[in-house]
């Protein structure tokens, strides 16, 4: 049984191929503003590296923002339920899950079985979601994939950060940089604030171990580090924590092709 | 399942809450909504369920106008009509 699961979210593509219980190929892309494009590109790139072709698959499911908008997909299926899946695919023990991506974040509870039984999702403010980060490396001069690590690096101080939205702790953050703060201390107040306002989000659905962590975000030190500290939970972290979505889609698909053959 | 639709911003936190396990999708709750919050659909495990629309979601606080502070005191609301209590609000 051969089937694949398309993530297209706001600011990545994901499409994972899965045959029986092994993950084939997957592939990562950035998106396009022609939603269509994405798709196409993040579906070829899968298909590619695991020498198929779209007829080799047997049931396409499409999640994320975008997943109204692949037509090859034979279901959609949020991607609420898909992270679940996807985080008790890797992690069977895993009860709570944080996702947070470009835009949005969300706090997840599952049963043994990967069903969501409790879920909140902040889309609505970027000061909750990896944009927010963004914004921070753009203005600090700092390559996103080095922000977490340099927060961890404070030379003086944490640089506290009052302002809830990202546009003012925008103007905050370089109204320190020019009274001299180090870059580190104020990316170390920025990654604090980021990583309060996710802890609030978790404990409204309640943290239970084991606490998985999936998005972008977790290739981010600094907020893994620090939620590691407020939650006293060591998260786990796929290999890949950017294709859980695309990865539960496709466990979804499975489990529509079964039932189908059964009926 | 518990869905909390809303969010929380710089004034307080705004979350619709339907416990999915409960609900039996009947529509009383949408009928008696006077700002058409609610609606029923199938969520992913195939159950016809209420839930927040979709476009009204990131707008819940100007567009419900929250059970505590109005809705309680109405005639009839959606708490009051939901035989099996399964929705809440955080304001």
């Amino acid at each position: 049984m051969i089937t694949a699961g398309v993530d297209i979210g706001s600011l990545t593509g994901k499409a994972l191929i899965l045959e029986d219980n092994n993950i084939v190929a997957w592939s990562l892309i950035p998106t396009n503003p022609d939603s269509s494009v994405t798709v196409q590109r993040a579906m070829d790139a899968a298909l590619e590296k695991a020498h198929m072709s779209l007829d080799d698959l047997d049931y396409v499911v499409s999640t994320g923002y975008g997943r109204l908008v692949v037509p090859f997909a034979q279901r959609n299926v949020t991607e609420i339920s898909c992270h679940a899946k996807g985080a008790h695919w890797f992690f069977p023990e895993v009860r709570t899950i944080l996702d947070m991506g470009g835009q949005d974040c969300k706090a997840i509870r599952c049963d043994d079985t990967g069903k969501v039984t409790n879920f909140a999702m902040n889309d609505k403010c970027a000061a909750g979601a990896g944009r927010s980060m963004e914004v921070m490396a753009d203005l600090l001069q700092v390559p996103l994939d080095d922000l977490g690590e340099l927060s961890l690096q404070i030379v003086d101080a944490m640089v506290p950060i009052s302002n809830t939205c990202v546009v003012f702790a925008k103007s905050e953050a370089l109204s320190h940089l020019r009274r001299g703060k180090h870059r580190s201390d104020i990316l170390a107040g920025v990654c604090e604030a980021l990583a309060t306002r996710v802890h609030s989000l978790m404990q409204r659905v309640g943290i239970e171990s084991e606490f998985v962590i999936s998005g972008g975000i977790a290739k981010n030190i600094g907020i893994v580090k620090r939620l590691t500290d407020k939650t006293g939970l060591t998260p786990r972290i796929s290999f890949e924590p950017q294709v859980v979505g695309a990865l539960g889609a496709a466990l979804f698909a499975q489990e529509s092709l079964r039932r189908e053959q059964q009926a | 399942m518990i869905a909390h639709y809303g969010y929380a911003d710089g004034s307080g936190e705004y979350y619709i809450i339907i416990d999915t396990d409960r609900c039996n999708g009947c529509e009383e709750c949408v009928k008696v909504c006077p700002q058409g919050v609610l609606e029923v659909a199938l969520d992913d495990y195939d159950k016809a369920v209420a839930r927040v629309k979709e476009d009204v979601v990131k707008s819940i606080h100007f567009v419900c106008w929250g059970y505590h502070r109005r809705c309680a005191s109405e005639e009839s609301n959606c708490h009051a009509v939901c035989s099996q209590d399964a929705i809440s609000h955080t304001w």
